[in-house]
């Protein structure tokens, strides 16, 4: 526990922390100065968005909802890049988790909660190997994991859809596949909150059924356990040192004796497995079936967003996960209650990033508040 | 035959379609990293570009009005880009990430305040003109859906395209500039020291490599289609960017990759309508599988020019 409390005092001294709450104070600012400029009120948005986030118990448990994903994606970017690897693929990692989720959870029949590990373990290992893949081309034939992992992301989507045609696992016509079994399911009182003494006991206790009028489920419990993997694994392993020091100085760490080649497969294959897990989590929880995707969901992309605002690190992506799932869920009630575009939290959150790729400015313009209040 | 011949003409044709927006922006992507500038933001202001683009085409008529708009719109994110990561030292990556949240925000934005809530622009009165039937009269020059007619008669951005790789070519390769450009990207102190303003270069490649995103993304809003929405640019930019990479950072290069891929594009279209006996949702991975299998097989690795994504501060001291 110090040593948390020492790596916190840590990133303060070293400004990590504060660039970030910068980076969000600018978001928000800038944000409203843009609302007032196409003529709304940015206080009042400001008011909605978080009245649609903490009003209701409904609410909060859709921001939880909203954020679990992007908690992951975010761990899986982050990982990824403290071995020095840009994970563009976490999109199409987390396509394919949710693809063996969904089919594991609706072919599978297995009793309760062996039936969740199957299919989230099939989900991280088909996910896992989707991601290890660009890890294997860039160790072995020096393919630009950028490249490549823009390559599977399609490559993942279009495997997907087609798998939804199959007769045995598609409802022909809908674009969506049959409902995963309740065993795999991982709703909180799912099953029970539908049955007549669950109603009526619901009835009794106004607040609970608010919450579970959402599709509350464990998704988020294992996200935070999965934050504290990655931190562990991280910080506190010879191989979480080893792939950091890779991603440092591949030069140093391989004179070090370290394989920079398998640290890269490896960062690969963990961050598959992470994407992959919130593509389970998120058919087992929420969906319990996939879709026909049009286009990409940007589950993968919003979690470079979380691992940028979360500082690469566990802990970090849950807090810009949450920030970014309540700006989400938040920021989409202001279209229909004073039609003002919701699409303001899209360029919030660019100039989050915008401000976070800039330690430079903000240290400047932090000297010069100092040097101000000096004088 | 006729057929046979007429089928590698639509293929040709629709190649060259696909392939263009892709050149516009990979050609931009060249430009800026040959400065050492990372520029993975072009999705983003390829996005912008495509609203602006079809935005102002729909209000002025004018579709090469639209065009230009379009360039200043993705410029104007590629100055953005340049203020964070030439004058602020910024984390390359970082700035270009949030480039495209920026272009789908400011693009959707926009678009829901002047298109009554819509995240789409209305179909513009006239599209970018296709410049043969425009000299030559509709149908006069070749026959009207034959071999010429399907390869040659194309939108102009098809022909700016190729166009704009020749120039780029010259301008990197012939001229001073390009040197000058090539040689802060490669070591920056040392063109420093020679007396090149590393900062002058550098936005002027970042500021260009907006424009010409916009250009790409306009040439699909307001040539290949004729309006913009909201599911129009899905992935080109991050296309435009592997086809950069695939093409070693070199225009000609980038042209080749881009062609590659609107073939293979081409191909699962051909595939399709000819109903060759492969699931269609597994022949739409063709593409994509392709340049993976060319990048593993035959490509490997390609070196970016020495200093990219590296910080140049020139120091106050």
């Amino acid at each position: 526990m110090s040593s948390i409390g020492a790596s916190l005092k840590d990133k303060f001294l070293n400004g990590a922390l504060s660039i970030t709450l910068m980076s969000v104070l600018f978001g928000f600012l800038l944000g409203g100065i843009i609302l007032l400029l196409a003529g709304f009120n940015p206080l009042e948005a400001y008011g909605v968005i978080l009245k649609g986030i903490f009003s209701r118990p409904k609410y909060v448990s859709y921001v939880i909802i909203y954020s679990t994903p992007l908690i992951i994606t975010g761990l899986s970017v982050a990982f990824a890049l403290r071995t020095g690897l840009f994970n563009i693929g976490a999109e199409g990692q987390y396509i394919m988790g949710a693809l063996a989720a969904a089919a594991a959870g609706y072919y599978l029949k297995l009793p309760m909660v062996l039936h969740v590990f199957t299919a989230v373990g099939l989900a991280v290992i088909v996910a896992a190997f989707w991601g290890g893949l660009a890890g294997w081309f860039k160790a072995r034939f020096g393919v630009n994991e950028v490249i490549s992992t823009i390559m599977l992301n399609w490559t993942a989507l279009y495997i997907s859809n087609w798998a939804i045609t199959i007769p045995s696992f598609g409802r022909q016509g809908t674009g969506k596949t049959y409902a995963i079994q309740p065993t795999a399911q991982i709703d909180i009182l799912g099953q029970w909150k539908r049955t007549p003494e669950g109603i009526a006991f619901l009835r009794e206790h106004p607040m609970l059924w608010d919450v579970l009028k959402s599709p509350v489920n464990l998704g988020f419990v294992f996200a935070i356990l999965l934050a504290a993997l990655v931190w562990y694994v991280l910080n506190r392993t010879t191989l979480g040192y080893e792939l950091r020091a890779v991603g440092h100085n591949p030069q140093a760490a391989e004179a070090g004796g370290i394989s920079v080649k398998r640290s890269m497969v490896i960062s690969m294959l963990f961050a598959g497995g992470l994407a992959g897990a919130a593509g389970a989590f998120q058919v087992l929880g929420v969906s319990h079936r996939i879709a026909t995707l049009a286009i990409m969901e940007g589950y993968g992309f919003d979690g470079i967003a979380v691992s940028l605002i979360g500082n690469n690190s566990g802990p970090g992506c849950v807090f810009a996960g949450l920030l970014f799932g309540s700006l989400k869920y938040g920021g989409s009630k202001i279209q229909d209650v004073m039609g003002a575009p919701t699409e303001v939290i899209n360029i919030m959150i660019g100039i989050i990033i915008f401000f976070v790729a800039m330690p430079k400015l903000i240290r400047m313009i932090l000297a010069y508040r100092k040097r101000r209040e000096r004088n | 035959m006729e057929t046979f011949v007429n089928d590698i003409a639509f293929i040709i044709g629709t190649t060259l379609m696909y392939s263009t927006p892709l050149i516009f922006a990979a050609v931009g992507g060249v430009i800026t990293e040959r400065s050492g500038i990372i520029n993975i933001g072009l999705e983003g202001m390829m996005y912008f570009g495509a609203f602006v683009g079809a935005a102002v085409a729909y209000f002025s008529g004018d579709p090469w009005l639209g065009f230009f708009c379009a360039g200043l719109a993705g410029a104007s994110l590629g100055l953005l880009h340049a203020i964070a990561t030439v004058s602020f030292s910024a984390e390359q990556i970082v700035s270009g990430i949030a480039m495209n949240f920026l272009g789908v925000g400011f693009a959707l934005f926009i678009s829901r305040l002047v298109f009554d809530g819509a995240t789409q622009t209305l179909t513009v009165p006239k599209k970018i003109p296709l410049p043969l039937d425009f000299l030559f009269g509709e149908g006069k020059l070749f026959a009207s859906s034959g071999f010429m007619d399907l390869v040659f008669n194309r939108f102009a951005t098809v022909y700016l395209a190729f166009i704009l790789v020749f120039v780029a070519w010259f301008v990197l390769y012939k001229t001073s500039l390009g040197i000058r450009l090539r040689a802060v990207g490669e070591h920056p102190e040392a063109a420093d020291s020679l007396g090149i303003s590393v900062f002058k270069i550098r936005y002027g490649a970042v500021i260009t490599s907006g424009f010409l995103a916009g250009l790409g993304g306009a040439a699909m809003s307001i040539a290949v289609v004729s309006r913009f929405s909201n599911t129009l640019i899905s992935g080109h930019g991050f296309i435009a960017l592997a086809a950069m990479i695939f093409g070693k950072w070199k225009p000609q290069g980038a042209l080749l990759a881009c062609l590659i891929f609107g073939g293979a594009k081409g191909l699962e279209i051909y595939m399709g309508a000819k109903g060759v006996p492969i699931p269609s949702g597994l022949l739409a991975t063709l593409p994509y599988v392709l340049t993976i299998v060319i990048l593993v097989g035959w490509v490997g690795r390609s070196q970016p020019p020495a200093s990219i994504g590296k910080i140049f501060d020139k120091g106050e001291n």
